[in-house]
């Protein structure tokens, strides 16, 4: 479970001080599934970056199952991410001269497993993504919703408990949306996984049952019907 | 996962690999080349220095030179033909007359040679004696005389060497034809200890026909002739040299393994101080040291308990060849060197900024692998890890140069001239010619020596290169490492938007 309280994070532009989270309070259950919407520039990516363990609050406390983000050691943070946070890219983030397998790979060599177990462990996590006939392919080799998959994939491989996932639909087109939408939600309920989106798609939006709406640094709950 | 990602991303940037590698290898191949050449120079330079004083020697020792007019100094050498009178029936014959002396007209008792062994750190020393043959011969033709009313009679004096014909005569006449016409033969002689052959000047030379002196032959009146004196005077083995009236036999032909030889003939030490009058005397003790390293200390220790003798290392002749290889050796010691090594120095720099520039161009897939929990370290060693293969071709690549270009110099051989510096000696200069030994060479006029350049390339030179190449894909991993290592997960996605 995320709990995090009076969350800042503040830049500073040359002289000026903006604060991308200004005392955000938020609460996310244990397989819960939430989005963020909010205008560009209002602090979505900032907010996910401090879920996802990738930076620190200036103020406030990022709790993750009783983990203070916002205090432990680098290299324990380092650790939150290889075991427990799998991220879904805009643009897949995947390594061009990797082979889908590879890059699936890439999510489990922090946790140390021999290079057979790995290599099994990836081909299992792309047949469930439906890419079983394309795991020697590199990335500029398929289409982008089979990129994403592949991303998914990747992700999802380690198991983690947090699937945290930043405008994964935002190079799709409309029925690659749906597909890749359809497959996320489907694996958040097979997995039991907390997840969490940023989008600017309403359509999206409206399919969560929970939205977070993000001005300003500030953040306001909603609830879906 | 570390290999193959590696071998991916070279391929995947092989320009750039190749632009980083082609400069590293252009950097090694120019240490290679000049590390190479010197080591070429300095072998050509003791080629040189070595068919100056033999094999294995390390210093000489001559005797000090004394100012002129001081007392011992030996009087110069005449030559006396004998006046024949009106009359005599062999007023016409052919004389001759052999002057043989000490090259320099400086020497020392053999028994230096005893005590020059007896120094701390001397292994062997062996006593020479160089002198300077002097042949003339020829005859005097008396001139005619000539009456103003054709009286005829002979008179007038002889001519005087290459003189005119005899002024005078009887009133009236004048004195025709006459004069004197005479044969200069100068060449070198090395009077060589039999006992010792394998220190001194023969060793230069190898044996090309006959046999060389054997341990008993001191008292034996034989000879090894060089060959190209041999040629030219028409000298075989089994033919005799007359020396002074001594006739020779020649029992070998040598061959100087480079430049001239050292003298023109080589007899028995014992001979050659009978033909020059100078028994028990010697003019140079060749002196072997047991240490390479203590040359010094061998030299300080002869000059200072063997009195009135000049001791000369290797080193010190050295610094009097100059020339073609001198040029090359001081510009491959200076220029050459700093060259490859400012080659060398942009190479890593590029090698360096080209790998942070990399790095730059991958901060998204750097961050993507931090957000997935490679800790920097890993990325780090991916990036270094690449820069260092990265180093590995450069080197490979530019071993491969560095040997093809040296194999080219020592497969054209350029040729070198070594110019040894002569008439530098205090007191009046010796004979020209002949004499190359250290003590002998300051008494002689300049004296070129031809050397061909090779390039050896040394295992050393191989493990240099293969260091340099290691160091620049260190130093070009360090930058990009470096680089990788400060990139924060959040900042390497932040450029994603």
């Amino acid at each position: 479970m995320y709990q995090l309280t009076g969350v800042t994070k503040r830049y500073r532009r040359g002289k000026e001080t903006i604060d991308a989270l200004a005392g955000v309070d938020l609460t996310i259950e244990d397989g819960g599934r939430l989005v963020i919407q909010g205008p560009t520039g209002g602090g979505k990516s900032t907010l996910l970056q401090m879920l996802g363990a990738l930076d620190r609050p200036t103020a406030g406390q990022v709790v993750l199952d009783g983990l203070d983000l916002a205090t432990v050691s680098e290299a324990r943070l380092t650790r939150v991410r290889a075991e427990s946070i799998g991220f879904v890219f805009q643009s897949f983030n995947l390594i061009p001269t990797l082979t889908a397998q590879e890059n699936v790979e890439t999510a489990l060599v922090p946790l140390g497993p021999k290079a057979g177990e790995r290599r099994a462990r990836a081909a299992e996590a792309l047949e469930s993504v439906g890419l079983g006939e394309r795991m020697g392919h590199l990335p500029g080799e398929m289409s982008g919703g089979q990129q994403q998959r592949v991303a998914i994939a990747r992700a999802l491989v380690k198991k983690p408990k947090v699937l945290l996932a930043d405008e994964p639909t935002g190079n799709l087109d409309e029925s690659m949306r749906d597909e890749i939408m359809d497959l996320l939600e489907g694996l958040w309920k097979e997995h039991g996984l907390t997840f969490v989106m940023v989008t600017h798609d309403s359509a999206l939006a409206r399919r969560a049952p929970r939205l977070a709406t993000i001005r300003h640094g500030r953040v306001t709950i909603t609830e879906n019907p | 996962m570390f290999f193959t990602y590696l071998r991916r991303e070279l391929r995947r940037r092989r320009k750039a690999a190749f632009v980083v590698a082609s400069g590293l290898a252009l950097g090694i191949a120019l240490v290679i080349v000049v590390t190479s050449v010197s080591a070429g120079m300095s072998a050509a330079q003791d080629k040189v220095l070595q068919s100056l004083y033999g094999l294995g020697t390390d210093m000489t020792v001559t005797k000090a030179q004394t100012p002129p007019g001081e007392n011992g100094q030996p009087s110069r050498p005449r030559f006396q033909f004998d006046a024949k009178g009106e009359g005599d029936a062999n007023a016409d014959a052919e004389q001759s007359h052999d002057i043989v002396m000490p090259q320099g007209f400086q020497t020392l008792d053999a028994a230096t040679v005893g005590k020059v062994s007896g120094q701390d750190g001397v292994a062997q020393a062996v006593g020479g004696l160089s002198l300077q043959v002097m042949k003339v011969n020829g005859q005097f033709k008396r001139g005619e005389f000539r009456g103003a009313q054709g009286g005829k009679g002979t008179g007038g004096g002889r001519g005087g060497a290459g003189g005119a014909g005899g002024a005078g005569g009887g009133q009236g006449g004048t004195v025709e034809g006459g004069g004197a016409n005479f044969d200069v033969n100068s060449f070198s002689v090395y009077g060589a200890d039999v006992a010792h052959p394998a220190l001194g000047p023969l060793t230069t030379s190898k044996i090309t026909s006959g046999r060389g002196f054997q341990t008993g032959e001191a008292d034996t009146a034989v000879a090894v002739v060089d060959s190209a004196y041999a040629t030219q005077n028409k000298l075989a083995v089994d033919s005799t040299l007359t020396i002074k009236n001594t006739p020779f036999k020649v029992i070998g032909i040598a061959t100087a393994d480079s430049g001239d030889a050292t003298a023109n003939v080589y007899v028995p030490l014992k001979q050659a101080q009978t033909l020059a009058g100078t028994a028990d005397k010697i003019t140079t003790v060749y002196v072997q040291a047991k240490d390479s390293q203590a040359i010094g200390s061998v030299k300080q220790a002869i000059q200072k308990n063997v009195p009135d003798t000049t001791v000369t290392t290797s080193a010190d002749l050295a610094d009097t060849v100059s020339g073609s290889l001198s040029t090359a050796s001081s510009l491959a010691s200076t220029v050459g060197t700093w060259l490859s090594y400012a080659v060398l120095a942009a190479a890593f720099l590029v090698a360096g900024l080209l790998t942070s520039s990399a790095v730059s161009r991958r901060v998204r897939e750097f961050g993507t692998l931090k957000a997935l929990g490679w800790k920097s370290g890993r990325v780090t060693r991916q990036v270094a890890g690449e820069a260092l293969v990265n180093g590995l071709i450069g080197g490979v690549l530019g071993i491969g140069v560095g040997l093809a270009a040296a194999y080219a110099i020592t497969a054209i051989s350029p040729s070198l001239t070594a110019h040894l510096a002569g008439g530098g000696g205090r007191g009046a200069g010796g004979p020209g010619g002949g004499g190359r030994m250290f003590g002998a060479a300051r008494h002689t006029a300049g004296k070129a020596v031809d050397v061909a350049l090779t390039a050896p390339v040394s295992l050393a030179t191989i493990g240099l290169a293969v260091a340099l190449a290691v160091a620049g894909g260190l130093v070009a991993g360090g930058f990009g490492g470096w680089r990788a290592s400060r990139l924060r997960p959040a900042d390497a996605l932040r450029r994603v938007e």
